[in-house]
């Protein structure tokens, strides 16, 4: 497929910016007063229709101000600024996965840092009239702010944070769950710039009933319908009151991708990373559990026990998803390395857990009967993951997995198979496997 | 954006669409003709015209193509009731979200319900049999033990310096 032209990335950019107008300018389509649904003008039905390669099916309920996913801007697989190896599980929208072998640097560059949108993402947002409203039962009034006005009235904090999305390893679940199904590539850790959010809502002036934070960010519902909230997550208060917790204006130094939240966004490390929302533009400080759009239902849900594969579990038995679980990475060599023999291994790699430390590192060459103690270093800050690196000797020639095992301060490890189903294939924290020969 | 009349299409985003169309290598009449057809069959044993308009946006006419037996363009397997799949299903979203899910008929019935209880999905008529039974063949759970095998291709294979 060809590389996007500077054109397509106006299709989306106009449909960001008003969808109905979109609508009439590209297609010449004017819906139904009433309804917002159908074409009024059978041309503009045909253009679209035409676009697409495709009828139109139930066209006359096809509501205003939707852009034919057939025409979305990146057919050609590489996302704006992103690496091109970055694998593409969505284009719309916008899920992308970083290889293990691309994880390898201690603080993760933009261009290697997945993608996990629930929306469309918007775009050409403005940092100069882009403002913040903090607001909910729990303050004493709501309050505006400029960006200028957070970048100058409060210290500037830098953490390295983990963000991993609470799906990641879904692919291996059985029977499968609904959604994007990574493999092990939606994690990455950078050098996060912004100012903490308890710094924030002490200027603000938070009530003793507060409980939860809820965020809203600026991205667009696939819908198109500009009413629907995309996704509103959040924390209980105690997390969000935690030094490392941020709103963050920058990432490695450098304003934030747009496809990962520019112009601001909450960065709360260890958690599932959609509570760290983006294109942030207001925090409701909650006197109840926020009820925003992904807290209810199966959403960052797991099951209160352990349930067998397939199980359907009552909504009531269902909690939030806290801090993620122990988890490591094999990142160098890439899988596939064939050794010489007589050659040594040499093992690099990432281990993070969740709110946690990792106390241990270790590697097995085979298939977890034997473990090797890997050289782990202490995390940049709390919250951080963790380079670990160990030489290994393949005894003979053959196949042979790496496979590696991180246990936390708790003394919890990641297990060798898939953990517990649950219904929507969270939290597969499974020991990594790469593959090597000796040949 | 310069304000435009509020009647007809910008010419410039008409050149835009021009480009979508040769980009993706869409068929125009052909997809057309042929979702129209399964969808009106009277329309054209009638040998009435396609009731379309698309002089404006037609630079090259092409074959929805196919390869390996998939629909280049969404990548459904190209059998069944693909068109109809894939005119009802990537409409709001990616072809691409569909392809990587596996589940039963009932599995993806409550997708389907989930979408239209959250996500503005429209009633999918008497179509939606048609679109379960094709998603329940081409994209049904494949069974697998609690790891699978790492899956190398030969030619992924390398020499570790």
């Amino acid at each position: 497929m060809p590389k996007k032209s500077p054109e397509e990335i106006g299709i989306n950019e106009l449909y960001s910016q008003d969808p109905i107008e979109a609508d009439r300018r590209v297609w010449g389509r004017e819906t139904d007063p009433e309804s917002r649904r159908g074409f009024l003008k059978k041309g503009a039905l045909a253009l679209m229709a035409s676009a697409l390669g495709a009828d139109i099916v139930f066209a006359a309920n096809m509501p205003a101000g939707l852009i034919p996913a057939g025409l979305f801007l990146n057919r050609d697989g590489v996302l704006p600024g992103k690496h091109p190896d970055l694998v593409v599980l969505n284009d719309r929208p916008v899920n992308a996965e970083t290889p293990a072998h691309l994880l390898d640097d201690l603080d993760t560059p933009a261009s290697l840092l997945f993608v996990r949108n629930n929306g469309i993402a918007p775009e050409n947002l403005n940092p100069a009239t882009w403002t913040l409203t903090i607001d909910g039962e729990a303050v004493h009034a709501p309050k505006t702010y400029s960006l200028a006005e957070l970048k100058q009235k409060f210290p500037v904090h830098t953490y390295r944070l983990v963000l991993e999305c609470g799906g990641n390893g879904r692919g291996e679940f059985n029977p499968p769950a609904k959604g994007n199904q990574w493999t092990t590539g939606a994690v990455g850790c950078a050098a996060w710039t912004g100012i903490r959010l308890k710094d924030l809502l002490q200027d603000v002036g938070i009530k003793s009933n507060a409980v939860y934070i809820g965020y809203y960010g600026a991205d667009i519902h696939l819908s198109g319908d500009p009413g629907k909230v995309v996704i509103s997550r959040g924390v209980p208060i105690a997390k969000a009151l935690e030094d490392e917790t941020l709103i963050a204006w920058a990432m490695n130094g450098q304003d934030l991708p747009p496809l990962n939240g520019f112009p601001l966004r909450l960065v709360i490390g260890g958690w599932p990373a959609s509570v760290s929302g983006k294109w942030l533009t207001r925090i409701s400080v909650r006197d109840r559990v926020h009820d925003g759009e992904k807290m209810n239902g199966g959403s960052y849900r797991m099951p209160q026990y352990p349930v067998a594969p397939g199980t359907e579990v009552p909504k009531e038995d269902m909690t939030i998803i806290e801090s993620m679980p122990v988890k490591s990475l094999i990142t160098f060599p890439k899988t596939g390395a064939m050794l010489r023999q007589g050659q040594v291994l040499n093992l690099r790699g990432k281990a993070w857990a969740g709110d946690l430390t990792v106390a241990k590192m270790e590697v097995s060459i085979d298939f977890g009967a034997t473990w090797q103690t890997a050289q782990l270093e202490a995390p940049a800050n709390r919250l951080a993951w963790q380079r670990w690196t160990a030489s290994v000797r393949l005894p003979s020639k053959g196949y042979y997995e790496v496979w590696a095992k991180a246990t936390d301060s708790r003394g919890v490890s990641q297990p060798m198979v898939v953990p517990g189903w649950n219904p929507s294939g969270y939290l597969n924290n499974a020991t990594h496997r790469i593959a090597v020969k000796m040949v | 954006m310069p304000s435009n009349p509020p009647s007809g299409p910008d010419p410039r985003l008409l050149r835009l669409v021009n480009m979508a169309l040769v980009l993706t290598g869409l068929s125009v009449l052909c997809g057309l003709v042929i979702v129209d057809a399964i969808v009106h069959p009277g329309r054209y044993l009638a040998k009435e015209p396609a009731p379309v308009e698309t002089k404006a946006a037609v630079p090259e006419m092409k074959a929805a193509e196919i390869v390996d037996g998939k629909d280049v363009e969404s990548g459904f397997v190209a059998e069944g009731d693909y068109l109809l799949v894939k005119a009802s299903c990537t409409g709001c979203h990616s072809s691409a979200l569909v392809l990587q899910n596996r589940a039963s008929r009932e599995g993806w019935e409550s997708m389907i319900r989930w979408m239209q209880e959250t996500q503005k999905l429209w009633d999918l008529g008497e179509n939606e049999d048609k679109i379960l039974d094709y998603l329940a063949t081409y994209y049904a759970p494949k069974e697998s033990g609690r790891r699978p095998n790492l899956e190398i291709r030969d030619e992924d294979w390398y020499f570790l310096e």
